[in-house]
């Protein structure tokens, strides 16, 4: 089975090529403002290299850092109202509460509060005001708000005032975009909530990219299934992914995680994935992402998925870097794709961390003349700066004194001078495209989410009969059978319902047939 | 008033390491402090930081009254508080006794009660004591050693979202608990209460002291260890002098909910040291039992603290999962429970278990 794995990041968009568990080739072009014309580009190069025809593709499997890179720049991000429904309850924290002060700018920091909401035993905690909710709509049409996140307590185990207000909203607001948080999450009210409403900021920038997908793959002849790659290193219909750009937030460094384990053979080690705008670091724990067990934030932003366990910041080859009174500074901003032009090396009129390598003669890119006249005191600053956010990002990762290795992938890595805190470090072959390693190699997961009424089974049949049709769900979607495990099984009593009903939620994995 | 010793002033960024130590003396249950320490800093944010004193500075006529919330910590992760109901309750109950309250005390340092109290006193001003009536988390609210001296929990004031308030004046601590569970059921599975008011003197004899400052000081160990990468199990081991029981990871979690609480067992595979032993933890909201290998090791009211064992973080048993790799502490109760009358409260023939305390000294 030949597959592409394209990583499309904030600076570069990389294509790999793999046949099995070879890899044929691996290329990287710049990413475009349209997306598009770099994933063409990326293709035409991939297929090139590896010398095959496009109709030679069985599958294409894309990562994308795109959504998370709005959020943490703060940048495309839709006005969004978030509608939560669970009054007199829950005024004590409002919507986006506990969330940084400028992402809530960003996007307008628009909350509502309203009736409705249910009882964890299903009565209504009151019930839903269609005039209130009309009024909030005049509201959002007259701030020209074009995407709404409705939350509602205890809308995991009842979905009803969130469709009932998503309905009558609709109506008076038929050209706005809604994200159920019910559609995301699981019980707990504020991260579930968070993540609805990222979810719907992202709605804009998400049809444009998929879009621009779909186009790119058109462009280039590959009428391949087309994948997007998600949090757990699984993929997810390109479709689906469009209305839910929020389920791809980690699908970065869980690529680069498992790309880096992958390329370099090493199974415990942490991984430092450099791009253009952001670094990100993780562990790698017997082969796996060491998955987070407490909640994670995003952006600054408290979520509950099941993500691993890393840590962003803002430090890529396209970090600006800024000399002022307070000494100098690197990140958060980034040229991204716009690096070939605007940074000095490439012609352009902005300092970048890649000037900064090039001036220190560190690596071989655009026109070394160009940086020539850098104070050398400034490129020792910046080095220093640099060096200093690296150790402290692998230092926040490292959770025991043992001297792991530092696998450092991810188009940045010429920021890496040496071994970072005292850590050894690795850069593996194609270390450059291992996100898109990470992609192709991506696992195909079955999902079962049902209630069970243990008056007639037992739970252990229950789990075993939800387990059972999650493994045939994934078989049927690629995996291979003798690769499938469980990777999450949780079972919770609803006592309102008669019955003893159980709400059974088994997830498995396994790698996809490629044989 | 004027003899009153200030512990410490609680500042809105404090929160954060109360309600990482008010999760370790959670011992699994008591709820996820989280949604509490964002309504204390909310509260200290809007009022002004809290005063925590010392007990022993208030006379022994004044007026003292612990504060806590009430209910399923799952419930209190998904329907967040309305915000005004513990100064409800509060007001409500000094109405009824028809006097102001002098003092605050916490009710439970274990879960998300270490940080509740924190709302009340920074809403109203008054000084809270540094201490509380349990030295961990319970799931019933006659388990207070302020109920072991003779305090009575009532009259008691519940107050919920809508803005309901009930008062109760029961026979025993005991009915209270039951009225108050079901009022709590009916008001939606949480609902936030002032009880046990009490004199200065009370306050003085029935207080396990020092427990809020202990969860500050946990949770700044745990985080400075972080920093400097040490072990943070080990570090929180050694500040709580415990033992390590167990290290594994979690096979399996078999949860019920038989009248309203979360009652389960939890079975936890060995690793490293612990590879081919087997620990089932029993729990009622609280870890209450540990039995390695089949064998009774430490039994309620002795801790049982569940961390993740490379970050350190406290696991609830709510949090529980497939997967998750933990470290297992075990270390001694407060004193006062390990009495005859503590054990009839809170030891595990009262939860139902077939067993008899035996006190746990770490290795």
């Amino acid at each position: 089975m030949i597959r592409i794995g394209i990583d499309v990041g904030g600076t570069n968009t990389d294509a790999v090529v793999m046949d099995g568990t070879q890899v044929l080739a691996g290329v990287k072009a710049a990413t475009t403002a349209d997306v598009m014309t770099g994933v063409v580009e990326a293709l035409a190069q991939a297929l090139a290299a590896a010398r095959l025809a496009p109709g030679a593709i069985d599958a294409v499997m894309i990562g994308t850092t795109h959504f998370t890179n709005a959020v943490v720049q703060r940048r495309d991000l839709a006005p969004t109202a978030a509608v939560r429904l669970g009054l007199p309850a829950t005024a004590s924290l409002p919507p986006m509460v506990d969330w940084p002060d400028d992402l809530k700018a960003a996007i307008g920091g628009h909350a509502y509060l309203a009736h409705g909401g249910h009882e964890f035993d299903g009565r209504e905690i009151s019930a839903l005001d269609e005039q209130e909710l009309l009024a909030i709509a005049d509201d959002i049409r007259a701030k020209n708000i074009r995407a709404v996140a409705i939350s509602s307590v205890f809308s995991p185990v009842n979905t009803e005032c969130e469709t009932r207000a998503r309905d009558i909203l609709k109506k008076a607001l038929p050209d706005v975009h809604f994200t159920l948080s019910s559609d995301i999450g699981r019980i707990g009210l504020l991260e579930r909530e968070n993540a609805a409403i990222m979810n719907a900021c992202l709605c804009d920038l998400a049809k444009l990219v998929v879009d621009a997908f779909r186009n790119a793959l058109d462009a280039a002849g590959v009428k391949a299934r087309f994948y997007l790659t998600q949090n757990d290193g699984t993929l997810m219909d390109a479709a689906y992914a469009e209305n839910f750009p929020v389920l791809t937030f980690a699908s970065g460094p869980t690529n680069s995680i498992r790309g880096a384990a992958f390329l370099s053979g090493v199974s415990d080690a942490i991984v430092v994935d450099i791009g253009g705008t952001t670094s990100d670091v993780g562990a790698l724990h017997k082969g796996f992402p060491r998955p987070a067990t407490v909640a994670v934030e995003v952006g600054g932003v408290r979520t509950n998925f099941r993500m691993p366990d890393v840590f962003s910041f803002g430090l890529g080859g396209g970090s600006l870097v800024v000399d002022g009174p307070k000494g100098v500074s690197v990140g958060p901003r980034s040229v991204g794709y716009k690096l070939v032009s605007e940074a000095l090396v490439f012609g352009g009129q902005t300092l970048t961390t890649s000037d900064i390598v090039a001036a220190a003669g560190r690596a071989e890119i655009g026109d070394p003349g160009k940086v020539a006249g850098l104070d050398p005191d400034l490129i020792a600053r910046a080095e220093a700066r640099i060096a200093q956010m690296l150790e402290a990002g692998v230092e926040r990762s490292r959770l025991s004194a043992e001297p792991l290795p530092v696998i450092v992938v991810g188009g940045g890595s010429i920021l890496v001078k040496g071994a970072i805190g005292g850590l050894e470090v690795l850069k593996p072959n194609h270390f450059a495209v291992a996100n898109a390693v990470g992609a192709a190699i991506a696992q195909v997961s079955g999902e079962i989410d049902r209630v069970y009424s243990l008056a007639s089974m037992s739970r252990a049949e229950a789990i075993k009969d939800a387990t059972d049709k999650a493994t045939a769900i994934a078989v049927s979607a690629g995996a291979r059978a003798g690769t499938i495990e469980v990777v999450d099984v949780e079972d919770v009593p609803l006592a309102y319902l008669p019955g003893n009903a159980t709400r059974v939620h088994v997830k498995v994995v396994g790698d996809l047939d490629v044989a | 008033m004027s003899t009153l010793k200030t512990v410490r002033i609680v500042e809105a960024a404090d929160l954060d390491d109360i309600a990482t130590g008010g999760a370790i003396l959670g011992t699994g249950g008591g709820g996820d402090p989280y949604v509490g320490k964002l309504m204390a800093k909310e509260a200290i944010r809007r009022h002004g930081p809290v005063r925590l004193v010392d007990v022993e500075g208030f006379d022994d006529d004044a007026l003292i009254a612990p504060v806590c919330m009430m209910g399923a910590p799952t419930v209190m992760t998904e329907k967040l508080p309305q915000g005004e109901e513990i100064v409800v309750a509060l007001r409500k109950l000094e109405k009824f006794i028809g006097r102001k309250v002098d003092g605050l005390l916490c009710g439970e340092a274990g879960g998300i009660n270490s940080t509740t109290p924190f709302v009340a006193a920074a809403a109203t001003g008054l000084p809270l004591i540094d201490g509380d009536g349990m030295g961990r988390a319970f799931p019933e609210l006659q388990m207070t050693t302020f109920g072991m001296c003779g305090v009575s929990a009532t009259p008691m004031a519940l107050a919920d979202d809508k803005g309901n308030c009930v008062v109760l004046e029961t026979i025993d601590n005991r009915w209270t608990e039951r009225l108050a569970r079901s009022c709590t059921v009916d008001m939606g599975g949480s609902a936030l209460l002032a009880f046990y008011p009490m004199d200065g003197a009370k306050a003085k004899q029935s207080t396990v002291r020092g427990t809020l400052s202990l969860c500050a000081a946990l949770g700044k160990t745990l985080r400075q260890a972080r920093a400097r990468h040490d072990d943070p199990v080990e570090a929180i081991r050694a500040a709580l002098s415990a033992e390590i029981i167990f290290n594994g990871r979690v096979r399996d979690v078999l949860r019920r909910t038989v009248g309203g609480f979360a009652r389960g067992e939890a079975d936890i595979e060995g690793l490293d040291a612990f590879k081919g032993h087997r620990l089932r933890l029993a729990f009622q909201n609280e870890f209450l039992i540990a039995e390695r290998d089949g064998e009774t090791l430490v039994t309620t009211p002795d801790m049982i603290s569940l961390l993740e064992a490379e970050t350190g973080a406290p696991v609830t048993a709510d949090a529980m999962r497939y997967g998750v790799r933990v470290a297992a502490l075990a270390f001694p109760c407060a004193a006062a429970w390990r009495t005859l009358k503590g054990l009839e409260l809170v030891g595990p023939r009262y939860f139902g278990y077939d067993l008899d305390y035996r006190a746990f000294s770490p290795a």
